[in-house]
Formats: C-alpha cells, structure tokens, sequence
C-alpha cells in the first residue's frame, strides 16, 4: 500500500446495477498521483474510440489525490472528467467543497460511473456500503434543492453532489454542484451525469488514511499555514474572495463587456468584492482545510422572495455581470441562483446569453423566435427570460442550450464570429485580444476556453501585452503548474492570490507518499497528462488540429471599444506566430498533433501507437 | 485549557478536525476529531461548532471511572477503558468518538493546537490562555 492513498477505484455500472472495487496499480499512482491525472490516464484507456458523449460509452471519472482530506491548507478540490457532450473531446471540471475529503475518507481515490440507468438514481456510499438507489422524487428537483432534501434525509455528515434539471433535459453545460454553491462547472459533466440519469451522488466516509511521515506532515503543514497568515493577502484578499479583482480587470480594459464587445463597464464599480460584503454577504464560507474562504454566501431578495446564493465570484460576476451589462451585485447574485439551480455553469450560461442577446440585437435570432419580446442587454427580465428558455430547452432555448459554437452553427448569418467560445467551451471573464499569453491559453487549453490552466493575464499586464516573445514559454509553464494542483487536488489560491510559494507542494507530498519527487518531476508527469489529453482530442474528433485551436474573429478583427485598451486588438498573424511557436515547444507538428517521437520520449509509445502515429 | 467557540467567526473549513486527527491520533480522519463543524444551509446560512467544554458528564457515567480530571480536561486512562461507548453517547455535545478500530474513545485533551490554526479565531481558550 502506498502511504497517502487508498489505491482503491470503485466502478458502478447503471445499466447492469455492478458494483465493483479494483486496486489502483502502484505504477498508476506514482506516474499519475491523482485528481486529473488519474481522470485523463482512465478516461483515454476506458472511453472506447468515437463514443458518444452522451450515449452508453461514455463514462464520468470521481478523482481524488494523495492530498486530499490532509491537514494541508485548502486540500479540498476534486475533480470530475467526462468525454464533453459540449466540445466532443477531453473535458475536466473541478470544485472544492467538502466532497474531496467525504471520499478519501470512505476509501476511495477514485469512482468511474458506467452505463446508463433505466430510472432516476442516486449513488450512495457510507464506507463499504453502496447501493444504488431510486431518484425518482428528486428528478426535475433544483440542484440545491436536491442538496437540500438529500442531507435532510440522510444526515448532515453525508457530502452530496447533484445535477439539476438542466443536466437531465441534457443542456450541454450543466454543471456538478455540491455543499450548496460549489460546482465543477465545466465541459457539461453535469450533463453526462444527467445523461446516464445519475441525479446525486451522497458520500459519508470515517476510515483513516495513513501517512508516511505523520509527524513531518503535522511540523510541515503547520509551517505552511503560519506563513499564509502571515502573508497580506491573508487578511487583503480573503475578505472579498475573487471577486477583489473586478476593479484590476476592469481598469486594464479586459473586463467583458456586452459580449466581449468592450473591456471596460463602468458600473462595475458595483460589482466589487466590497460591494458583496456590505450588500448581500450572509457568510464567509471556506472548503476543507482552506484559510482564506473565497465562498461568499450571500441572500438576496426578488419579488418578495429571499434567494441563498454562494457568490457571485469573479467568473460570474464577469460573464453574467458586465458581459450581460448588469449594473448591481443584487441583480448578478439572482442571475447567479438561477444559473445554481437549474445546475448550470454560470460561466458558458453567461457566455450563451450574450451571445443570444447580441443575435437578437442584430436580428439574427428573429423576434418570433422569442415570442416578440424585446430582449436586451442590461434588462435582468430579459436575461431571466433566455435562462428559463435555455435551462428548459423551450422555443429559441433548444438551439442555445447546445452552446454557443452549435447555436452559430444553426443560426449563421456571421454568428460564429461574435460566438465567444475556443472548441466549443464559452470563455472565462477575461477579454484577451489585447493579451498574447492569455489568448494563447484560451486556444491551447485541453478543455476548450478556460483559465485555468494558464491564467495569465496579469502576466501580459506586467511584462507588455502584445509582447510575443516569452510568452508561448509562460503559457506552458503554466499548463505544467496549475494542472499539477489538480492533480495534488489543492486549490491554487494560496499561490496566486497570496503569493504563497510553490516549493512546498513536492515536499508535502513526500511527506504524505515516501516518494521522492521535485518540482521538475511533476512538471515531467504534468507535461505527459498534457499529451495524453491532447491525444484524446486527436482520437475523438476526426478533423482535430489547428483550426481547433482558432479564437472566434471578434478577438483578432475587432478593436476593442473603450477602457485602457480602446481601440486596440492582435492581429491573426499574431496569432499564428504564437501558435507556431506553442506547438514547437510542445514538440508537436504543425497542425498541433503529439509527434510519435514527443510521445516516446514521454514514455507514451501506446498512445502514439492508438493516434496511429 | 478549555475550548470556546464564537460561531459567527467560523468559515466551515473543518481545519481544526483535520489538524486534530493528525495531531493526537497521527492519522487523516477528520471524523475522529474531538470537535465537529455542523453547516446549517442553504438557510439560515451557518456554522455551528461543537466543541468539548470539558463538562465532565463522560467522567461521571463511566462505569469503568477511567476518565479522570487533569487540572481544566478530563482525560481518558486508556488502560482501565472497557471501550463500552457510555460516554460517547451521553456527551451532551457529541464531541467523543470511537470508530473503526478504536479501542478507547478519542476526547478533547486541551491541547489547543486548534485554537492556533483556527484561521477564522473562532476558537478560543475560555480559561484566557494567548494564542500560541
């Protein structure tokens, strides 16, 4: 038994009702550690070639790591993978939460859910104990009401994650959600869920797990949390969470604005962290083990009614705040419950209701087609309107609920150029056409759009944000890093908002494992989890290659219209030039394919050899 | 030492359940610490933490009497435990444990050190003792 693990994988297929427990292979553990490194490693050798997301093959990926349920500061992230019903290739997700911890401490590092249920289930897990149970009651029940009902029946200490009704009409971005505004909100996991009719999953856990140097880890892990007491963003950052940097984003031109039109949205001088905290906070609300609660739970009240709310964070603030024109937090936050409730990724929801309204603007989506409402930016009944429409797949809702890159597809007339999404995943609340490294991410992320692999704007910031040079070198650097946290499942937050150092990460997990790894290791380990997940890209999705890589026009022909940056926009050449560039240190050919000799030197000969290489 | 607890303060991040199985029992197992973090969501939207205030009820039902005062904490002698689980069931806070493979109970022995690592400060020692 490797110290720090379970090695313990539990498989439930719905559609034969088998349950099983396998060991996880030493071999796995140590060149995969955990987290997202597990989910890729399993779902590129599980998910058969050319299944369809949302049919039989497909299967949903639970991973924890070696940290998670540590004494370690904010150890609590888990990760969920899925072939993408939203892209057609890789898609990972992870939340924090107390659901990491709840699963370790049951006994497993890992849960991969097969097939597909004739009913409405949920999975319960109390240690040994597994069943699969009926759902029937909970089917078309919110995701927080499901959270809600569940801990009611089965005890405060069970940690429970649902979908909502979004998932199970399969709306291609329905997200995980769990302890009642926690959400792995990415790729459309959710969806995958919904599809295989998993309505919950409810964990309780009280096993121990045992540690190669407990004392070490205790001396060690206590050193680390009095240096991020010490650090300023400690008491600085943590009263606002995420949403502390609304104001940075919006000063640097880069805050997106009525769909990623502008950088700049002058009301979102109401959209701050301080604006959260003296207008709607309830409760700073932390994940396991984590000092610095970014969860700001939050009440407000609509039409004589109070809605509970964990944020808006940063990305929603963003995405449904500015980029749909809100101009108060109030309004954000309700967006936001929405959004939470019908279990849906606040961050593409945002991202498809702008598209929509801007395609009503320019008579792309007709007013028939929205019941001849008039529908704008800035007017909360009409962005609650499109939420109900898409989240229920009613009139224009059943085109927009397969995003955006599928919505322009239907509704053309020059739609794809203001469809906001990199490989069919709507992008963070980052506007990067006046940022090289961070549009850079956007393309080369092996989810589709996100920043969390590489977020980076602050770098383009500080050393010049046309700047080309040094940058494809940031981006994977940072594709080595950030990943590798999701793979330790810790949160990043400790390091990139307060500045806490990287150099303990290996040492901890030496502590936890008795392995012996360096930073340079785990970048080693991180860079072939890159290659596998690009690997899957290239099996799945037959045409796959540069042109996936390509941001929609609106970044490279359009200047941006006012802020910092008013004006301004890269150009395509740029953009070839860093990709170019990317691909050639990634040692990739030029249409962004692993070369057979980049994969060897990995030691991945067998994925080389399933791309036919 | 005896623990106190300002709810208002607490974040629910459970730091001090898992620093406490680390610290007494040398194993990750949050459930096995001496105090609990119970949520009360999505209304009203709290925490509220059960610690032990070393009230002496365990000492008392023990038919064993192998929990005895030591200055502020009651202590278990875990030689003369019979591992019946009186105590765990009459803790008026429901702070003792005994899981698994436990042969004794497991109860808040003062040493603090979630006071220290309380992020939030919402614990303290009712006895006025400083913060590390």
């Amino acid at each position: 038994m490797i110290y720090g693990y379970n090695q313990k994988l539990l498989r439930v297929n719905l559609s034969t009702g088998r349950i099983s427990v396998e060991n996880i292979p030493d071999d796995v553990v140590r060149e995969y550690i955990g987290g997202r490194g597990f989910v890729a490693k399993y779902m590129f050798d599980e998910i058969p070639k050319g299944a369809d997301p949302l049919g039989e093959g497909n299967k949903v990926f639970i991973a924890v790591g070696p940290l998670s349920a540590a004494f370690l500061p904010s150890s609590g992230k888990i990760e969920f993978g899925a072939k993408s019903p939203l892209t057609g290739g890789y898609g990972d997700s992870n939340m924090g939460g107390h659901l990491s911890a709840e699963l370790k401490s049951a006994g497993y590092d890992m849960i991969i859910i097969e097939g597909i249920a004739d009913k409405p289930k949920y999975l319960y897990i109390d240690n040994d104990r597994i069943e699969i149970r009926d759902a029937s009651e909970y089917w078309g029940m919110g995701a927080l009401d499901t959270e809600e009902v569940l801990k009611n029946e089965l005890g405060e200490e069970f940690q429970i994650a649902t979908i909502g009704p979004a998932a199970e009409k399969l709306l291609k971005f329905a997200c995980v959600s769990h302890d009642f505004g926690r959400q792995a909100g990415r790729t459309g996991v959710g969806t995958v869920l919904g599809s295989k009719r998993l309505k919950a999953i409810a964990i309780r856990g009280n096993k121990d797990i045992k540690v190669f140097d407990p004392e070490g880890l205790l001396k060690k892990s206590k050193e680390m949390y009095d240096t991020i007491f010490s650090l300023p963003g400690f008491t600085e950052w943590a009263p606002y969470g995420t949403a502390d940097i609304t104001t940075w984003v919006n000063n640097v031109g880069a805050l997106p604005t009525r769909n990623f039109k502008h950088g700049y949205f002058k009301p979102a001088d109401n959209l701050t962290g301080r604006d959260i905290r003296e207008k709607i906070l309830v409760k700073d609300k932390g994940c396991f083990c984590c000092p610095i609660p970014c969860g700001k739970y939050s009440k407000v009240e609509k039409n004589g009614n109070e809605y509970y709310v964990e944020g808006p964070e940063y990305e929603t603030i963003a995405l449904c705040g500015s980029n749909l024109m809100l101009e108060n937090i109030e309004d954000v936050a309700y967006v936001n419950y929405l959004f939470d409730n019908y279990g849906i990724d606040t961050m593409s929801g945002g991202g498809v209701v702008a598209f929509a309204l801007e395609c009503c603007e320019k008579g792309i989506i007709t007013p028939e087609q929205v019941e001849y409402k008039e529908l704008k930016f800035g007017d909360l009944d009409s962005i609650e309107y499109l939420i109900h429409k898409i989240a229920n797949r009613h009139g224009i809702g059943e085109i927009l609920a397969e995003g955006t890159k599928k919505a322009a597809l239907v509704l053309g007339k020059g739609s794809e150029r203001f469809a906001i999404q990199v490989k069919g995943q709507e992008c963070s609340g980052y506007d990067p056409r006046n940022a090289a490294a961070t549009i850079l991410a956007y393309m080369t992320c092996d989810v589709g759009s996100h920043h969390n692999r590489a977020w980076a704007i602050t770098y383009d910031v500080e050393v010049g944000r046309f700047e080309v040079k040094g940058k494809a070198e940031k981006v994977i650097w940072m594709q080595h890093v950030r990943p590798m946290l999701d793979t330790l499942t810790v949160c990043r937050f400790p390091w990139i908002e307060l500045g806490f150092s990287l150099d303990d990460y290996p040492t901890v997990l030496n502590l936890v494992t008795g392995f012996n790894y360096t930073w340079e290791d785990l970048k080693r380990l991180s860079e072939r989890v890159w290659n596998i997940t690009r690997a899957f890209w290239a099996r799945e999705v037959e045409d796959f290659g540069r042109e996936y890589d390509w941001p929609p026009a609106r970044f490279y022909e359009e200047p941006t219209i006012g802020g910092a940056v008013d004006g301004m926009h890269i150009s395509r050449d740029t953009l070839e030039e860093l990709l170019d560039r990317y691909y050639s240190l990634r040692g990739w050919d030029k249409n962004g394919i692993p070369t057979r000799e980049k994969l060897e030197e990995l030691g991945l000969s067998y994925v080389a050899e399933s791309l036919g290489l | 030492m005896i623990l106190g607890v300002v709810n208002e303060k607490c974040s629910g991040c459970r730091t001090c359940q898992a620093l406490c199985s680390l610290q007494n029992l040398a194993v990750w197992n949050p459930k096995k610490a001496a105090l609990k973090v119970i949520p009360r969501f999505p209304k009203p939207g709290e925490y509220e933490v059960g610690v032990c205030n070393q009230c002496g009820v365990c000492a008392k039902i023990c038919p064993a009497e192998a929990i005895y005062r030591d200055r502020d904490v009651y202590l278990i002698n875990e030689e003369e435990c019979t591992g019946c689980g009186l105590c765990v069931e009459a803790c008026p806070n429901n702070v003792m444990v005994m899981l698994g493979d436990m042969k004794a109970p497991f109860k808040c022995n003062g040493c603090g050190e979630c006071i220290s690592y309380c992020p939030r400060e919402a614990l303290y020692d009712v006895c006025g003792g400083d913060k590390k």
